[in-house]
């Protein structure tokens, strides 16, 4: 298998800008450019997260330049662009779903059937979405995500991979962890894991307090998540990796991480709304929409992540997009499966921490494209002449209410049925093409 | 938006002195509610007594006991209940059932619907269970034991008993010891006497202790022998064989060690404390058979006998409604 695949994974379709990641190891690709007409965005409010303020945007060959001739004018009146949304952990190809919420870049979780572990389903996965959606596929760090024995991690780089992560579950072997550490900043991937220790979680579906009590589940202490990145940023300032903590939930999590960016340590942290405004009163009456993974935590480290969110410890907001049926999710709470669908409620939920000033539009858009662009390698998440042009019109005024029903994606399962919010997605480029 | 409503009884009209077409737990009961419940199971204790069978007034209605966990002594005690009440009770197994076969807990739920039964008693080895069909079914259903969420009629019971016993409920210092962690006999049991204002004190290895219990309004103790002191009643939990091996405490001889109920231990609670347990017992472990069998303190038969009176209330008041009774339809 190994002798074919370098016929195997470079058909011409890839064009991976930016390309190779930070060491230059990765493969470089010639991009193919397929996009649309010139365009010349005006009369909007233009959102840059790397700050350069503008009233006009060229598209032309399907990047953002500083001037084109004979562009299409699109009259944005008084609507918003801004960088199309990147979508980082991703469980689930979900391309409705993915439109509707204004995202065209996902980061797309190893835990699959089969599992990322493998060169060919690598590629096939960095392929299936184009040219509409590019998927970034993260693949297993070890092997069937057991995380026993090391994944095939360069050969699924040259496939394809932008990062390497731990899926779903966190390794428990110290010594396995600091290999699949150690071997990654080698080849220059970012190692997204997931933060919890597995052996005071358990069976657990709920974090320790008066709510699991009194529901009787089973719960585990919200230390389970500080322990786990504790002993991980221990490793990475051994080992030197990029690592990412997919999602970061608690006081003492957030307090570690803070720590180790002050000391420079190579790490970023991402979070999604349901961390940031709901917390374990919501599994009240055993709601399985809110049977999340890690689950809500206490009030007290909801608060912790608005106040790290504001500070600028949080680097990534993600939907943690997960659809689930009801044969996943009609079932007695600890036994149903954990997630959320989240990619369409992902702008309209950032844009209500804007609204309630907890952070400026401008970080918001760092948050859900520049900061996921980073961890992933890829130049795209800004409007600087160059970037990809990979843009998001949306009316940030338009209310509507949150319902699972109504969602144009696979599954409902959002935690935030009913709630009213407004942002609504108007128009979705990729490379200069319009998705429709 | 319903995710925050906790009342785990759906609130629909019924008898304006007990409003719920379910009883899915303790929680959402009011004071008065609970206490309506148990004046109701007066009669029947005394009719059970008397071995007088006159009435059936659950006659030709059909009661499904849908037990997903094993158990012997509540099951029998529904079935007894029902059948005293003239009702065609019918029982399911887990065994027998096709929930081995792979169905779905909702699957389950519509087919004892579809065959129209008019009380559903459930108990199932996952929180929330219960609650979960109750949604799903037209007819009232009983909580029989929810995983470690809620076992609302034997809290009932043991509140009976206490009454009885004790003459009432308020200012009654109880104390709960065992497992409190996987017991939904403890958390039936915070919510019922909290709510009739016992004092209720909690006692487990910190093993066992579930996290933020105080907040139920509960003082937690690792110490037995003081929060012994000065108790009205001592209610002893079981432990299950399961846990006694070094997961949650080293062994069964240091759990007597530290929290078996003995004769010397009792000392410390009022003279006259009452000693009760929900069974079935660990002999020698939780409990010494000298305080278990103590004639005049230990009530632990008399809570089996105040169960069967307390479920046939139960199943007679949530039937009201279907069967018509004036001022319940």
């Amino acid at each position: 298998m190994t002798d074919i695949l370098p016929q195997m994974v470079i058909p011409q379709i890839i064009s991976s800008e930016g390309g190779a990641s930070a060491l230059g190891t990765a493969p470089r690709f010639r991009p193919t450019r397929t996009e649309g007409n010139a365009l010349h965005f005006v009369g909007g409010n233009f959102v840059c997260p790397t700050g350069a303020s503008r009233t006009e945007l060229f598209v032309e060959g399907g990047a953002i330049v500083d001037h084109a001739d004979h562009a299409e004018t699109i009259d944005l009146r008084g609507k918003t662009l801004a960088p199309a949304i990147v979508d980082l952990g991703v469980f689930a190809v979900d391309r409705a779903a993915f439109r509707a919420g204004g995202i065209v870049r996902v980061g797309l979780m190893p835990d699959q059937t089969p599992v990322l572990d493998d060169p060919g389903i690598v590629q096939r996965s960095a392929l299936i979405g184009k040219p509409d959606l590019w998927i970034h596929p993260i693949s297993a760090a070890t092997k069937g995500l057991a995380g026993q024995d090391l994944a095939e991690m360069a050969i699924n780089q040259s496939a394809g991979a932008r990062a390497v992560g731990t899926g779903r579950g966190w390794i428990a072997d110290s010594g396995m962890m600091r290999k699949v550490l150690a071997y990654a900043r080698d080849l220059g991937l970012t190692v997204i894991c997931h933060a919890e220790d597995s052996g005071l979680v358990a069976d657990a579906v709920a974090t320790e307090g008066e709510t699991s009590t009194r529901l009787g589940l089973p719960a585990a202490p919200a230390i389970a998540e500080a322990l786990a990145i504790a002993r991980d940023l221990l490793l990475v300032e051994e080992t030197g990796a990029q690592l990412h903590l997919r999602q970061v939930t608690t006081a003492a999590g957030f307090e570690l991480v803070r720590a180790a960016k002050r000391r420079g340590l190579p790490v970023t942290c991402g979070i999604t709304p349901a961390h940031l405004l709901l917390s374990d009163i919501a599994m009240s009456d055993f709601r399985t929409f809110a049977h999340l993974s890690p689950p809500l935590r206490s009030e007290d480290d909801r608060k912790a992540a608005l106040a790290a969110l504001r500070d600028g410890t949080i680097d990534v907001l993600c939907s943690g997009h997960d659809p689930r049926g009801p044969e996943a999710k009609r079932l007695p709470f600890a036994d149903s499966e954990p997630g959320m669908a989240g990619a369409e409620t992902l702008l309209a939920l950032g844009l209500g921490l804007v609204v309630n000033e907890y952070l400026s539009l401008e970080r918001l858009f760092a948050l859900l494209a520049r900061g996921p662009a980073g961890v992933l390698g890829v130049s795209a998440g800004t409007l600087d002449a160059g970037a990809p042009a990979d843009l998001l019109v949306f009316d940030a005024n338009a209310p509507w209410q949150i319902r699972g029903e109504a969602f144009a994606g696979r599954a409902g399962n959002t935690p935030f049925e009913g709630l009213p919010v407004q942002g609504r997605m108007l128009r979705l480029f990729k490379g200069g093409r319009e998705v429709r | 938006m319903q995710t925050f409503d906790h009342s785990p009884a759906a609130s629909l009209p019924g008898g304006a002195v007990f409003p719920h077409r379910h009883l899915t737990g303790i929680a959402g009961l009011q004071p008065h509610e609970i206490t309506f419940l148990l004046d109701e199971a007066e009669q029947w204790v005394e009719a059970n007594r008397n071995h007088a069978r006159p009435d059936k007034r659950l006659d030709g209605l059909t009661q499904i006991n849908a037990f997903f966990e094993n158990s012997t002594r509540t099951l029998l005690s529904f079935e007894i209940a029902g059948k005293r009440l003239g009702a065609d009770v019918v029982n399911m197994h887990a065994s027998q059932s096709s929930v081995k076969k792979g169905e779905t807990l909702i699957d389950t739920a519509m087919t004892l619907n579809a065959m129209r039964a008019d009380v559903i008693v459930i108990r199932h080895a996952s929180s929330g269970a219960v609650r979960m069909i109750a949604d799903k079914v037209d007819c009232p259903v009983l909580n029989a034991g929810d995983g470690r969420h809620e076992h609302p009629t034997q809290a009932l019971l043991d509140a009976l008993t206490i009454r009885r016993r004790r003459g009432h409920v308020y200012g009654q210092r109880v104390v709960i010891c065992g497992d409190l962690l996987h017991s939904r006999v403890a958390r039936s049991n915070i919510l019922a006497l909290t709510a009739l204002s016992a004092e209720v004190r909690v006692c487990a290895p910190a093993t066992l202790m579930p996290a933020a219990i105080d907040r139920m309004y509960v003082t937690p103790f690792t110490d037995f022998d003081a929060a012994l002191e000065g108790a009205d009643v001592v209610m002893m939990l079981r432990l299950q064989n399961e846990r006694m091996a070094g997961g949650f405490i080293p062994s069964p001889r240091e759990f007597h060690m530290r929290y078996g109920l003995t004769k010397e231990r009792l000392a410390r609670a009022k003279p006259d404390a009452l000693v009760m347990h929900p069974g079935p017992m660990n002999r020698g472990v939780e409990i010494d058979s000298a305080v278990a069998d103590w004639s005049g303190r230990s009530a632990i038969t008399e809570q089996v006998e105040m169960g069967v009176a307390v479920r046939m209330a139960c199943l007679d008041v949530l039937t009201r409604r279907a069967r018509g009774v004036e001022g319940w339809a």
